[in-house]
């Protein structure tokens, strides 16, 4: 498995902390994904309510490396501040940079990105770039100092999977040796399993497990899926082919 | 002094920014601070103060994605 900015993870699920049904289910979720690392993001605090010191007393005790992003962020100057901010309070140099360009796709604003991405990889960050699959922005990000990608799969929230595989495949093969996350848009289990059959080192995703009808079965549902899309990608899987060919030896066959 | 804290109107007595948090309920909580807009450090609070009509922000750790 790759390291991430020099870290071996334990798996190659990373999940978010949103909108579970209840606190104790989120925990139950992390349990069972065997999720090695956590999303968090920094909000308003009202103070009366701690909620701030709630959340994190539970995320603390999880056992993962965490992951805070700079989720809702349309400007750099947004995206920059909300990092230190975060590097303040998680005190890691992680940071998910999120620049958001629409609000309908949440699509990066991949230009906003690269300029941020410069800007805190300088500054000692270690920067986790949610970006989409084009090549040149990649390239560019990297280039600006990211040594991890996290193209989408599709939209946010979307749970559409994997929306361009060639595109996603083209990724993969530019650049063979950085670590890339598949972020964004997983719906299901077998869309983690096929971004890990097409090399990509981790899957991080939140709604399609908080938001499932049972999400601590879910939870365990990725779990697998995970680990059998990486199975199946480094045990070379066969070649497709046009035509039948029989599994069956014809050798030895009887003529009746 | 009047100054706006998460959007909101607050008057507070302290005009050092780490008395006046604890004054606006937040003390010994995990915050990071922003002031009008720049970030502020745990360790730079000691030596802000506010002025009338600063816009301080206040977060804490939440669910993300």
């Amino acid at each position: 498995m790759k390291e991430f900015y020099g870290s071996r993870l334990q798996s190659q699920m990373m999940l978010g902390t949103a909108q579970y049904p209840s606190p104790a289910i989120l925990v139950s979720c992390f349990e069972k994904s065997k999720a090695s690392v956590a999303t968090v993001s920094l909000r308003r605090e009202s103070g009366n309510l701690e909620s701030g010191n709630s959340f994190w007393s539970i995320i603390k005790n999880l056992d993962v490396k965490i992951l805070p992003n700079t989720a809702g962020c349309y400007t750099v100057k947004e995206a920059v501040t909300t990092a230190h901010m975060a590097r303040d309070i998680f005190d890691t140099k992680w940071i998910k940079l999120e620049v958001i360009g629409e609000e309908d796709t949440l699509q990066p604003d991949v230009f906003g990105l690269v300029e941020a991405a410069k800007i805190l990889s300088e500054e000692g960050f270690e920067v986790f770039p949610y970006t989409t699959e084009d090549l040149v922005v990649a390239d560019k990000l990297l280039n600006s100092g990211c040594k991890v990608l996290m193209p989408w799969g599709s939209p946010i929230g979307s749970g559409q999977g994997l929306n361009n595989i060639f595109g996603l495949k083209a990724l993969r093969s530019h650049f063979p040796d950085i670590p890339m996350i598949i972020d964004a848009g997983i719906g299901l289990p077998s869309h983690a399993t096929k971004a890990m059959e097409l090399g990509f080192d981790a899957v991080l995703l939140n709604t399609a497990i908080a938001k499932a009808g049972d999400p601590v079965i879910m939870a365990e549902a990725f779990s697998h899926a995970i680990i059998s899309g990486a199975l199946g990608r480094t045990a070379d899987p066969m070649e497709p082919r046009d035509m039948a060919n029989p599994s069956t030896p014809i050798f030895g066959k009887a003529f009746l | 002094m009047n100054i706006i804290v998460n959007g909101e109107n607050r008057n507070i007595i302290n005009v050092n920014l780490t008395f006046a948090l604890d004054e606006l309920g937040y003390k010994k909580m995990k915050l990071a601070t922003a002031l009008n807009g720049e970030f502020v450090s745990v360790q730079a609070r000691d030596n802000i103060n506010l002025k009338e009509g600063d816009k301080l922000e206040v977060l804490s750790p939440q669910q993300g994605g």
